[in-house]
């Protein structure tokens, strides 16, 4: 009788999973893929995805001050949103802080046609892309992504996994079909033609 | 070193900068897409590294990159009737519109994204080590520099040294006065006690003053003071006059 260990709290194996995968999510700076969990718990990724169902009903918004959410191709924590305005006074955000419009231009322009160069940006916005490019690469929302074919080919960049966090996107297929934005392409035409019309070209 | 070995690492161009005129001259690369300035801070930099100035060097550099401006402002401004000549009104037309449809499209993709992240402020999470917000600057009351100074001034100064003097004082034995003014009460009546004391020490004269006391308690004296701090007049008691008068009477 003396040899019996009391246990007061027996974990089921997906309960056990659970809390291996939420020391992981707590410890990472960055959203873990499915495999990179169940590799590191040491189980399948069906395993994992299960363990994050049920994380995913623990953390659900509204439930806790901790959100899991699914973001930039895999899980990772969050604040929960009613907890923002106090996360405000603490923390700063400088990774989207002050967007310019030059600079949301630049960055849709490398999300739909990257890996492109410089160039390719500047060609499409009419006006240098130099400085909104830096600066883009300084906040870890582009990035290099190797260089154009060729002899003395330009710099392309790429969007980055935290562009994708900072937007909530879960992946870049979540951005609007280019083909579904900017309007009446008949219209742009019409007018160009009535301008040229008038100057008897 | 001569400009055509020069390598560079630009943003439209990486290689040799005979390589880079090659592709210009074939129309293979846009020279639009080439800071020249990059090129002369390249130069520059090279000419800076061997220490030596190279006459001939710098001669063939300055040519050939006065050949690549040249050719990159006509690009700036073309001719406009070589270019007409390839499109016509409607082509023209047409590829501007094209353009145009590009852009617009680019702009509402950027629109979409300022939504986006307006609706995503309120997600907060970790991004490696989370910079701390500014705290609120605290602006201190104004205050006096020469308030400072002086508080520093005070501060500054050599303190006084401390006085071991009173470890050597010796009080003066108490009965020496006693007997002086018993023998002064006795000749004069009376005598001023500021007076008798003027020329004595601090220590003697607080002896001399425990000695005053002294006879005052045992009646041999009588003390006056006018006013407080007034000098103190000492003269014979009434009991010692009388005693006396008495001794004088009986002899």
């Amino acid at each position: 009788m003396e040899d019996r260990h009391l246990r007061l709290i027996v974990a089921s194996p997906l309960d056990r999973l659970g809390r291996t995968l939420e020391a992981l999510l707590i410890v990472a700076s960055q959203p873990l893929s499915v495999e990179e969990l169940a590799q590191a718990s040491g189980v399948d990724p069906s395993e994992a995805e299960a363990g994050l169902e049920l994380l995913a009903e623990r953390y659900a918004e509204g439930r806790s001050g901790i959100v899991l959410e699914r973001v930039a191709g895999g899980y990772a924590f969050r604040a929960s949103r009613e907890e923002a305005e106090a996360c405000e006074r603490l923390f700063e955000r400088p990774a989207e802080r002050g967007l310019s419009q030059a600079a949301l231009e630049t960055l849709a322009v490398v999300a739909y046609t990257g890996p492109c160069s410089r160039p390719e940006i500047a060609h499409v916005r009419g006006v240098a892309a130099d400085s909104v490019v830096a600066g883009l690469v300084e906040r870890g929302l582009i990035s290099e992504a190797g260089r154009e074919a060729g002899a003395g080919g330009a710099v392309r960049y790429r969007t980055t996994p935290l562009f994708e966090r900072v937007f909530g996107l879960e992946s870049l297929s979540e951005l609007p079909r280019l083909d579904d934005l900017g309007g009446d392409s008949e219209e742009i035409r019409a007018r160009l033609e009535a301008v040229a019309d008038s100057r008897g070209v | 070193m001569y400009a055509h070995d020069l390598e560079l690492d630009l943003d439209a161009f990486e290689g040799p900068f005979d390589l880079l005129l090659t592709l210009v001259l074939r129309d293979e690369l846009p020279l639009a897409d080439v800071d020249v300035a990059e090129i002369v801070v390249a130069f520059c930099e090279r000419l800076l590294e061997r220490g030596a100035l190279d006459l001939e060097a710098c001669g063939e550099f300055l040519v050939l990159v006065g050949g690549l401006l040249e050719l990159k402002a006509r690009g700036l401004f073309p001719d406009e009737d070589a270019d007409g000549s390839e499109l016509g009104p409607e082509e023209a037309a047409e590829e501007l519109a094209r353009r145009l449809e590009e852009y617009r499209r680019i702009r509402e993709a950027a629109d979409w994204l300022a939504d986006r992240l307006e609706r995503q402020s309120d997600r907060y999470f970790r991004l490696g080590p989370a910079p701390l917000a500014p705290r609120p600057e605290r602006r201190p009351p104004a205050q006096d520099q020469q308030a400072l100074v002086h508080a520093l001034r005070t501060l500054a100064a050599e303190p006084p040294g401390v006085s071991v003097a009173h470890m050597a004082l010796r009080f003066p034995p108490v009965e020496r006065f006693l007997e002086r003014f018993r023998a002064l009460v006795r000749k004069r009546r009376a005598f001023l006690f500021d007076v008798e004391v003027r020329e004595l020490s601090r220590i003697e004269q607080a002896a001399a003053f425990l000695a005053l006391l002294e006879l005052r308690k045992s009646n041999e004296v009588a003390l006056d003071q006018a006013a407080p701090f007034g000098p103190i007049r000492v003269s014979r008691s009434r009991v010692e006059r009388s005693q006396e008068w008495k001794t004088v009477t009986s002899a």
